[in-house]
């Protein structure tokens, strides 16, 4: 009997102690596969630089770098000493802006992004789930959201909305999840089919159970590798309705310099400057996301893994 | 919530009479199939699981032994006929088949699919009472318990073990642990062995007999393999084309057997020591069960012209024998062999 209990006793810590290490040799394997992947690691590394400049961002720019009345500079100036990259139509350092305009595009694109995946997700694991009727009228509000044209959603949600971040998230969130929803639905129908899900209702675990339980975690790295390739779409969404004047005026982000740029008639008048590194940033920053997530979704898809 | 306790107790006299524990009655399942043709997989069957016995349900594959296990454990639903659970009719309700669900356990063939490769062996065990007790201090304790009972010892040694790192047949045993930690009065078990090394296949076999001897567990083993059947099983279903054909204790059908397609089955293995007796005919299909008895067109008997000398063999193509009762009794829907017993 004190043999028996011995391991009780003693095991919880230890138990949960193990499940730990094994999560770390884990995560270590993916670690060192992602690592393996040059492209991964050249868009990981390009990220965390440019969070990492967004984050420090109020170490050196004051508020006065960035306000329209008192900016240090003079108007259109080019690249030089005082301003590496130029400065605007009202003096402000076109370098400043941009670091600064990082902190909305990386915030929206990140928010967005999540609220698309929850909500994809949402939606595919229940159709997949339910199947039958709900599962039908699900994906066919899934189709409808889909060949809606996003922009165009997107345009009026935030016509129709107050001007500000938040339904800037929320016009991306709400057009971006039918691609997810489709693929999260494909891997539940693949999970729902496998024995193990047979043999948890068959114990007696109800929807919620199976859902959660069972195709809640083996759906996830797909999930995961979705969100990466859905953050750059909604950066460049962001911009995309920034420029399009939808942003809200009172923030500096990508896509408003450009608007701002085009407005001041940076084109006509040949200000490279002004338009070139907000434009730059945002092709970066998506590829960056592009390539994190390819290479995420290669190294937690095994069958994605073996093909290379 | 008082709901869990009350129904307990009316559970728990019921076994004590010699009752089924789970029984089918005029059970028919009918699936949707391609083209409007509907597969009669389940054919009106009756059957009997009773207290501390293993029936074996035999049958080549798509005879619908493994359609019928399932409507016995309400996973799906008889389009009609009824399964009983202690006489009473199975409620498809949620919360009434949660409950019926805690007493009935299935395993399933393929040990390695049926285990979630996300989770540790602790969890797969500990996933039937967490569904119906939630999580309870001496969680730990019935796992290492239900380990041991399923013959993994020391238990310790895996319950942290992922299923891809255990061999088959530990895998089939962390199974049967996964059912046995909710103590359950019957065991539904579809082909178990079937996807193990016949090293490992004895083992388990022994484990659910040793299960039957120490605890009283009824098990209905689903099979294709009459040997396996031979060797575990008090009583034998053979079932062919959605119909159970013969019945009788595994004596009484393996060695003297009525019904014409048993002995094909039983000629077919190699202690038999006679002929081996093809089936000539195609595969059933379920789409299309053939009129009067639904074995007549392999039948061996009617072809040989010894069905026409019993003077059996025009209600062998147009009458159709009928349902086997679910009684204990030895006995073949077969009109040749009816015919031979009453004449002989």
């Amino acid at each position: 009997m004190s043999a028996a209990e011995a391991p009780a006793a003693g095991a919880p810590a230890s138990r949960r102690g193990l499940a730990w290490a094994r999560r770390r040799r884990a995560l270590a394997g993916y670690a060192r596969a992602y690592a393996a992947n040059r492209g991964g690691m050249a868009g990981l590394a390009a990220l965390l630089l440019i969070a990492a400049a967004a984050l420090a961002a109020p170490l050196f720019i004051g508020p006065g770098d960035l306000s329209i009345t008192d900016a240090p500079g003079g108007r259109f100036d080019p690249p030089g000493a005082g301003a590496p990259l130029g400065t605007d139509a009202y003096g402000r350092s076109v370098l400043d802006l941009v670091v600064w305009g990082a902190r909305i595009s990386l915030t929206v694109g990140f928010l967005a992004a999540f609220v698309s995946v929850a909500l994809g997700t949402l939606v595919g694991v229940t159709a997949g789930h339910f199947g039958g009727w709900a599962g039908n009228v699900l994906m066919r509000v899934t189709d409808w959201f889909a060949v809606l044209p996003a922009l165009v959603m997107a345009v009026a949600l935030a016509a129709v909305m107050t001007r500000s971040t938040l339904t800037i998230i929320i016009a991306i969130g709400v057009t971006a999840w039918p691609a997810t929803a489709r693929v999260v639905r494909a891997q539940t129908l693949a999970v729902e089919a496998r024995p193990f899900i047979e043999r948890a209702r068959a114990l007696g675990g109800g929807h919620a159970h199976v859902m959660l339980r069972h195709v809640l975690p083996n759906v996830m790295p797909v999930v995961l590798a979705q969100t990466t390739l859905l953050v750059a779409e909604a950066i460049m969404m962001e911009a995309t309705l920034a420029f399009l004047g939808l942003g809200d005026p009172a923030t500096v982000s990508w896509g408003g310099i450009i608007q701002d740029a085009r407005t001041a008639g940076a084109i006509s008048s040949g200000i490279w400057w002004y338009m070139v590194p907000p434009g730059v940033a945002i092709a970066v920053v998506s590829l960056a996301f592009t390539m994190c997530g390819r290479t995420l979704e290669s190294v937690l898809n095994p069958r994605l893994r073996e093909r290379q | 919530m008082t709901a869990p306790a009350a129904p307990a107790a009316p559970d728990q006299p019921a076994p004590e009479p010699a009752g089924p524990v789970l029984s089918a009655s005029g059970l028919h399942v009918t699936f949707a199939g391609r083209g409007g043709r509907a597969a009669r997989a389940v054919d009106g069957v009756d059957l009997e699981i009773r207290p501390g016995e293993i029936v074996a349900l035999v049958g080549e594959s798509g005879c619908g032994k493994s359609t019928l296990a399932r409507a016995l454990l309400g996973l799906v639903r008889p389009t009609s006929g009824q399964v009983a659970y202690h006489g009473r009719p199975l409620d498809y309700r949620s919360r009434e088949l949660k409950r019926f669900r805690e007493r009935a356990q299935l395993v399933l063939q393929d040990p390695s699919g049926s285990l979630n490769p996300r989770h540790t062996v602790y969890d797969a065990v500990a996933e039937g009472r967490r569904i119906h007790n939630g999580a309870t201090p001496d969680e730990q304790e019935r796992v290492a318990e239900a380990l041991s009972r399923a013959g993994l010892r020391p238990p310790e040694r895996f319950l942290l073990r992922y299923p891809h790192e255990l061999s088959g047949g530990q895998r089939q045993r962390v199974v049967i642990a996964g059912a046995l930690i909710l103590d359950p009065e019957v065991i539904v078990a579809d082909e178990p062995v079937a996807s193990l090394d016949a090293s490992v296949r004895g083992e388990i076999l022994r484990l659910l007999m040793r299960l039957r001897d120490d605890f009283g567990l009824a098990a209905l083993v689903v099979t294709h393999d009459l040997g396996l059947a031979w060797n575990i099983a008090d009583r034998i279903a053979v079932m062919y084309l959605g119909r159970v054909v013969e019945t009788g204790t595994v004596e009484e059908v393996l060695s003297a057997p009525r019904h014409p397609y048993t002995r094909a089955l039983l000629s077919v293995l190699p202690e038999a020591g006679q002929e081996p007796q093809v089936l000539a005919g195609e595969p059933p299909d379920p789409t299309r069960i053939p009129g009067g008895c639904r074995f007549h067109a392999r039948c061996p008997v009617l072809a040989s012209g010894r069905a026409e000398a019993a003077g059996v063999a025009e209600r062998c193509r147009t009458e159709d024998p009928g349902p086997l009762p679910a009684g204990g009794a030895a006995d073949a829907a077969c009109h040749w062999a009816r015919a031979q017993a009453a004449g002989g």
